[in-house]
């Protein structure tokens, strides 16, 4: 399953038939099926579905963040430069967190620390991955800051999270995923709780940090427009497993599968073809 | 940052308190152990503001003298309570499982005692002294802490900001120490300043049975101790270290209160 247009060469990530299933009650529950995609170096891939189709597992499956219970089984490979995460020690895959594939999440309120100031939360992120001085560290957050587009970085640094609005609470919690250097951006619903043109912005942001930064990206969400907007590659998820796999334009000019068609029949401002 | 006012007095009061013992050299105005056989139960003069007991000895010296102890031993079986009882609390619902469930076996083996009866084993087995005192109220305090935390942890580490933080590659101590307990701490802060009070009233009790501080040694529990036999002809003697720690068990719980509204985020922040 390959994206007709594209050979995945200089493939960063490949993933290769993952299936993850839950024990809930007792019973063993498919939560994924054989999903396979690939993530070239520089590219961004959309993940798209609905709620519950599986996509935010994936996610978190990629750095094995999913703790058992409920996990019963992994299996699959997933490959980092050739690594394979699944059978990665713990101890290996903490240095991979953050530093090698960072996260985002789509509630940058709650994905934030209430008693911790945002220059402490950057600091300890860059302190976790390396030997830096607290005095580096800080510079660099107050760095990151700037960079993110935040305004007065230095009096955000010692702000609180409830001190700031949506849209600057996400580029905080973007400068903290980028910190480290990441090769390997996953953004989970990132502009989902934002209003529409903060998740421009925001979205703005993605696009010039993933080629400042040369990062590859692995974007989830609901929202087929955002996914036109910055996804190279997209992935259709619907109950656990994969629907589609193309490229962008591909994807919304010629779907192939039929839960795609209906999907994309039901953006809102769409011609009936 | 006291929303009403009596957490203020309450803190004015147990400050003034807490000056009077740092001082009680100074303050006082007589020696603590000096004995006037002559004077043995004297009433209130000018000379002895709070009268004398039962060797003479002035009571408001002893007073200043015995608030040192007090206040010794509420603020280091806290310390070391509260220190133990945070680890523990913090590992026992951050690691869960077997550890969790042993841990809190013996919470609850330790709670099914009435507190002041296991210390008073605890002091009689030991022998009657301070640091054994300072000891068995240790060995009763800490559950409480750990019970505490153990609930806050298990409703913080779910939040999405420990997620976070584990999807950054940080270590579970890192995680611990840097997100959890900063989250748990408000609650532990209040409930620490409940037990000074619940300690001091417990080293006064077993002063009182005379299993805390040597005889002789001016402790409020043991002053009561002393006045009890002659309760009727000469109540100065017991009424003074009544009032005292009365006064400081109720400016300590006015004081916790107050905390306790100022941490509670449902108590809104001017």
């Amino acid at each position: 399953m390959s994206p007709s247009n594209h050979a995945p060469v200089d493939s960063l990530l490949e993933v290769r038939n993952l299936s993850v299933a839950f024990e809930v009650n007792g019973r063993e529950i498919p939560i994924l099926q054989d999903v396979s995609f690939s993530l070239a170096s520089r590219q961004t891939l959309g993940i798209v579905g609905e709620s519950g189709s599986g996509k935010s597992v994936t996610a978190l499956s990629l750095l094995k963040l999913i703790r058992r219970p409920p996990l019963l089984t992994m299996s699959g490979e997933i490959l980092y430069r050739g690594k394979d995460l699944v059978e990665l020690p713990s101890g290996e895959m903490r240095a991979i967190r953050g530093k090698e594939i960072a996260f985002i999440f789509q509630e940058p309120m709650t994905a934030l620390n209430p008693v911790l100031t945002i220059g402490d939360q950057i600091t300890e992120m860059i302190r976790a991955h390396e030997r830096a001085g607290k005095k580096d560290a800080r510079m660099r957050a107050l760095q990151l800051l700037m960079e993110v587009g935040m305004s007065a970085p230095q009096m955000r640094m010692k702000s609180y999270p409830h001190e700031l609005s949506g849209g600057m609470r996400q580029r905080a919690m973007i400068a903290m995923a980028i910190s480290c250097n990441p090769s390997i951006l996953i953004a989970d619903e990132p502009t989902t709780a934002l209003d529409v043109t903060i998740q421009a912005q925001i979205l703005d942001l993605f696009r010039k940090l993933k080629d400042e930064r040369r990062m590859s990206m692995l974007f989830i969400t609901h929202d087929l427009g955002v996914i036109a907007e910055i996804a190279d590659e997209v992935l259709v998820m619907h109950e656990g497993s994969v629907k589609e796999y193309a490229g962008v334009e591909d994807l919304f000019l010629a779907p192939k599968h039929p839960y795609t068609q209906k999907l994309l029949s039901l953006l809102p401002g769409r011609l009936p073809t | 940052m006291f929303r009403n006012k009596l957490s203020y007095v309450g803190a004015v009061i147990l400050c003034l308190f807490v000056l009077s013992a740092l001082l009680a050299p100074w303050l006082a105005p007589c020696d603590p152990y000096a004995i006037s056989l002559s004077e043995q139960l004297a009433r209130p003069s000018a000379a002895h503001l709070l009268g004398q007991d039962g060797n003479g000895a002035d009571i408001l010296s002893r007073l200043l003298y015995g608030g040192r102890i007090s206040f010794a031993v509420g603020v280091t079986v806290v310390f070391f309570s509260g220190g133990i009882g945070v680890f523990l609390g913090l590992l026992s619902g951050y690691h869960g499982g077997l550890l969790d469930m042993i841990l809190m076996r013996v919470v609850d083996i330790l709670l099914a005692f009435p507190g002041l009866l296991l210390a008073i084993a605890l002091v009689a087995v030991l022998g009657p002294n301070m640091s054994n005192v300072v000891l068995a109220l240790t060995v009763m305090g800490w559950v409480s802490f750990a019970r505490l935390v153990r609930g806050q942890v298990l409703s913080v580490k779910e939040r999405d900001y420990i997620q976070a933080a584990r999807t950054s590659g940080q270590s579970d101590l890192r995680i611990m120490l840097a997100h959890v307990l900063p989250n748990v701490l408000s609650p532990v802060i209040v409930q620490a300043t409940f037990s000074v009070a619940g300690v001091i009233v417990a080293e006064a009790s077993l002063s009182f049975l005379g299993l805390g501080a040597p005889p002789g040694t001016p402790s409020w529990g043991a002053m009561l101790s002393e006045g009890k036999q002659v309760l009727l002809e000469a109540p100065h003697v017991s009424i003074f270290p009544g009032l005292a720690i009365m006064l400081v068990v109720l400016s300590i719980n006015f004081l916790g209160d107050g905390l306790r509204d100022h941490f509670d985020p449902r108590v809104s922040r001017t």
